[in-house]
């Protein structure tokens, strides 16, 4: 998972998550002070493929300026082979 | 001994106050004295068990005076008396706070853990919801020496103003610019309580403390520290964007507008602005402004 600048792909990353099903890894939080990957379009380009990018949501009257949640969250996955 | 105006600017802006080494090595040794010894413990959930019933930690109920939370002689109340102490919290929650919670946070090795390797906290916001302009402070005290191995706390600074939902955060693993508290024994963080942060995994052979405070205001937060350093003009407007070398920025101005590295582009803007209006709120002033942000937008001429 990665948490990007703007809604554009090519922006940089500020924010990562790293979820492994295989077993192998066992990441987790604060275990990495550099990101993965500058942007998620390097991500794209070592093989991960993109299967959900957060929506741009209209602002609601009276709550334009509150700020919450990472805004632009987009989730990859990669299929390996395991034993 | 009241913070500065930059002090206080860097709390309002980062949301925390580090002090390194602060509290005297022998407060310290009292302090792990009074807590008590677990011998022989080879879990965590007993040795917790042991310590929460048979420890010397005070049973505080949630309401009282801070000044009345811990008896005279104790090592919490020689802490709370050091100037620099004192005049922090007076500075940020005033002459009469209130105790609200405290938690001795033990981060137990992998010995404790039966094979199982220790993990790391998810990242959080303590308590709930709280959308309040008014803040408390989480106090967290580091009776010893923290190194890498041993997970000190975690932290994001920057991340107070965003209204979010305890755990709801914990996806978020790592974030640009997050600090890990490694630290000389006797160190303090005071926290403003919407912080993003989580315990390390202790991969070291000791055992890790950190004891926190919660801490509440009882009057209204407006200049409560030293405010004889603030420049009269110190709200001054000065270009924007087009800045030149930008040399005339007023310190609390600059200290306001550095932003996170995690910052979004839109968004960051927006955390501009609530800086903005937590410094007008700080101050008693709802005219003041930093870079015009929050004058352009209200800007409404009949």
């Amino acid at each position: 998972m990665l948490y990007l600048k703007s809604s554009a792909l090519d922006t940089d990353v500020v924010a990562w998550a790293h979820y492994d099903g295989t077993g192998r890894h066992r990441p987790m939080a604060g275990d990495t002070s550099e990101p993965p990957y500058r942007t998620g379009v390097h991500a794209l380009r070592d093989g991960w493929r993109l299967i959900q990018a957060s929506p741009l949501v209209s602002h609601v009257r009276g709550n334009e300026f509150k700020t919450d949640y990472l805004k632009y969250e987009f989730f990859f996955e990669k299929l390996v082979e395991v034993d | 001994m009241l913070l500065t105006s930059e002090q206080m600017a860097h709390f309002a802006a980062r949301g925390f106050l580090r002090f390194d080494g602060l509290v005297p090595a022998e407060i310290n040794r009292q302090f792990l004295s009074d807590v008590g010894a677990v011998e022989d413990e080879e879990s965590w959930d007993s040795y917790y068990r042991k310590l929460m019933t048979e420890g010397g930690l005070p049973l505080v109920p949630a309401g009282v005076s801070l000044a009345d939370a811990y008896s005279e002689e104790s090592a919490l109340a020689r802490l709370l008396a050091l100037p620099e102490v004192a005049g922090a919290i007076q500075s940020l929650v005033g002459r009469a706070p209130v105790f609200d919670h405290h938690f001795l946070h033990v981060t137990f090795p992998p010995s404790y853990y039966r094979g199982n390797a220790p993990v790391a906290q998810h990242t959080h916001q303590d308590s709930t919801i709280d959308p309040r302009r008014a803040f408390d402070i989480q106090l967290m005290y580091f009776p010893h020496e923290v190194t890498v191995e041993m997970g000190g706390t975690r932290f994001i600074p920057g991340t107070h103003l965003r209204v979010v939902s305890e755990a709801s955060i914990g996806r978020y693993q790592n974030v640009l610019g997050q600090q890990h508290m490694v630290c000389p024994a006797g160190t303090l963080l005071f926290m403003h309580m919407g912080i993003w942060h989580g315990g390390g995994a202790n991969l070291s052979d000791r055992l890790r403390y950190m004891f926190k405070i919660r801490i509440c205001p009882t009057q209204r937060q407006v200049r409560l520290w030293d405010t004889s350093d603030l420049a009269a003009d110190h709200g001054r407007q000065r270009p924007i964007f087009w800045t030149g070398r930008g040399e005339d920025a007023d310190p609390v101005q600059k200290i306001l507008m550095t932003p996170e590295p995690w910052f979004e582009h839109d968004t960051g803007r927006l955390e501009f602005m609530n800086r903005v209006r937590f410094w007008r709120f700080l101050l008693g002033d709802d005219s003041w402004d930093a870079d015009y942000w929050l004058t352009r937008i209200e800007n409404e001429p009949d």
